[in-house]
């Protein structure tokens, strides 16, 4: 009877102690906290594409421990994800898509992937996962081209989905968003349009400054990536910091 | 009883290279009644004659619709295009939870084309005894694919199956040119007029015994009610009928099942399809 418990096979003599655990029995938390961490991730729609930033540290606690760890994926001809928070659930993720592009290719029925079933299916991950307890600490930002139209989303660690022309997460949320909504609106107001690649590049290169000086998980080197209907890229780049205005900073000692 | 030495199972070969099993399965196909499916450069339709098992029943549904756009029609038993459709009902409810999107129509038909040819290859199966013709659109345009049970499927500008239906095939390829560029209600016409070939030249089409469906752009899957298939039956009334083709399977009821038996001299293996389709 004990053996059949422990999922007995011949030649299996020894009762091994049950590893597995059931849901029920389960009394230990895991994942409630994430270990090896990334920081904002933004994202701003444009005329005629999508562009992300995030930087490439991975840090483990307050420690900058992993300063070259790229966080933006291109998922395929008009897809791009990044990703913020725990860096190997990120891993996870990014290993199942490439399965799922692997196997759309392998078709080679000439269909493939649109970011709005990518960041369906994202939502359906997460939420199966949280509704375990067991929840992919991550926020996900999908971008790419829908039917000839920009396309940008966010999925958080709950499985929470939404649809925006910017987007951040993170520290980003706090700091960047307010910056990302002035410079589209500025725009609007200005010439009555959308912002163009180079002014949505730019807009990203300013918010990427702006949380480096005052973000302390951020870091100098980051990544833009950029799709429109004919290009997916993703750009590296590093910040030319001045610290002078740190002088200005007073009473904090 | 066996009608010969290879009849035993699915997986047994005769010794000129053909499954008895699955061959038979196909002869069901051209026992249904006779299914026309047509398709232009943003529409495809499909037309189907539906049988009334006698003279105080209903007339049987013909066309299942799959999903808003996805649909189609059957020949053979019914029961097993009932088993079809709930598998590929489930694949495209679970492929639009988990992406938000209609599932292609090419990759619910390579699922089923999978499902299907399972059965030609196990001793404890049986094929299923029905041929499809499903009609989709997604966003690579309308599709017509035709299914048989031997589990080959095939992309079809046009196709008729079912009984009699090589009349309607006749049809089809005169008038193939034409499609692609006609609108809907020409489409309609001519899968009418391919369907009404099929018939003996006591009984006519109506609003009745015809069932018609259509799905393309900005269009659902729809299958008609009753005024509005009348009122396109009105469309091709009155039109001389041309006199029907005799066909092969409806002179003889079919090819010649296969026969091999020992008494038989060895002969060149034919290979047999659902129907002719030239």
């Amino acid at each position: 009877m004990e053996m059949k418990q422990h999922n007995w096979i011949p030649g299996n003599f020894k009762s091994v102690p049950d590893i597995g655990r059931s849901a029920q029995n389960d009394s230990v938390q895991h994942g409630w906290t994430p270990i090896t961490t990334t920081t904002s991730v933004l994202g701003v729609v444009f005329d005629n594409g999508v562009a992300l930033a995030a930087d490439t540290l991975t840090s483990y606690g307050s420690m900058a421990c992993f300063q070259n760890n790229p966080r933006i994926l291109t998922v395929n001809k008009n897809i791009i994800v990044a990703a913020s928070g725990e860096y190997s659930d990120f891993q996870f993720i990014r290993d199942a898509v490439e399965e799922k592009v692997r196997t759309e290719i392998s078709l080679n029925d000439g269909i493939s992937m649109k970011p709005k079933a990518l960041y369906t299916w994202l939502s359906r991950v997460l939420y199966n996962r949280r509704t375990k307890m067991k929840p992919l600490w991550s926020t996900f930002l999908v971008a790419g081209i829908q039917n000839d139209e920009p396309f940008l989303g966010q999925i958080d660690k709950l499985g929470t989905a939404f649809v925006d022309e910017q987007i951040a997460c993170g520290y980003g949320a706090y700091l960047a968003l307010p910056l990302l909504r002035k410079g589209i609106e500025e725009k609007r107001e200005k010439s009555n349009s959308k912002l163009t690649k180079e002014e949505a590049v730019d807009l990203l290169k300013k918010c990427m400054e702006v949380l480096y000086y005052r973000d302390a998980r951020s870091h100098d080197k980051y990544q833009i990536g950029v799709v429109t209907k004919d290009s997916v890229e993703v750009l590296d780049l590093a910040l030319k910091p001045t610290w002078e205005v740190a002088k200005l900073v007073q009473g904090y000692e | 009883m066996f009608r010969n030495q290879y009849d035993s199972d699915v997986t047994v070969w005769s010794p000129q290279g053909r499954l008895h099993q699955v061959e038979y399965a196909m002869e069901a196909v051209k026992l249904g009644s006779a299914v026309v499916a047509l398709k232009n450069k943003t529409h495809a339709a499909i037309v189907a004659l539906k049988r009334a098992p006698n003279e105080l029943s209903a007339y049987q549904k013909k066309i299942i619709p799959v999903d808003d756009h996805i649909g189609f029609s059957f020949s053979g038993l019914l029961a097993d295009a009932r088993i079809l459709s709930k598998y590929m009902r489930s694949e495209c409810s679970s492929h639009k939870f988990a992406h938000g999107e209609d599932l292609p129509v090419n990759r619910l038909m390579t699922k089923v084309g999978n499902r299907m040819q399972l059965c030609t290859q196990r001793y404890d199966k049986r094929p299923y005894g029905v041929g499809l013709l499903v009609a989709g659109y997604d966003d690579n345009g309308p599709h017509i694919y035709q299914t048989c049970p031997s589990a080959n499927y095939t992309d079809c500008k046009a196709m008729a199956i079912g009984s009699r239906s090589q009349s309607a095939r006749t049809y089809l390829e005169r008038n193939l040119e034409a499609f692609k560029e006609t609108t809907l209600e020409e489409l309609l016409k001519h899968g009418m007029r391919a369907l009404r070939d099929t018939l003996p030249n006591d009984v006519n089409l109506t609003s009745k015994n015809v069932s018609i469906a259509v799905v393309g752009k900005g269009q659902l899957f729809e299958i008609f009610n009753e005024e509005k298939t009348q009122a396109h039956l009105l469309l091709i009334e009155g039109e001389e009928r041309r006199a029907p083709v005799p066909s092969s399977d409806s002179a003889s009821s079919g090819s010649q099942p296969p026969q091999d038996g020992p008494g038989a001299p060895p002969s060149d293996a034919v290979p047999a399809v659902a129907m002719e389709t030239e």
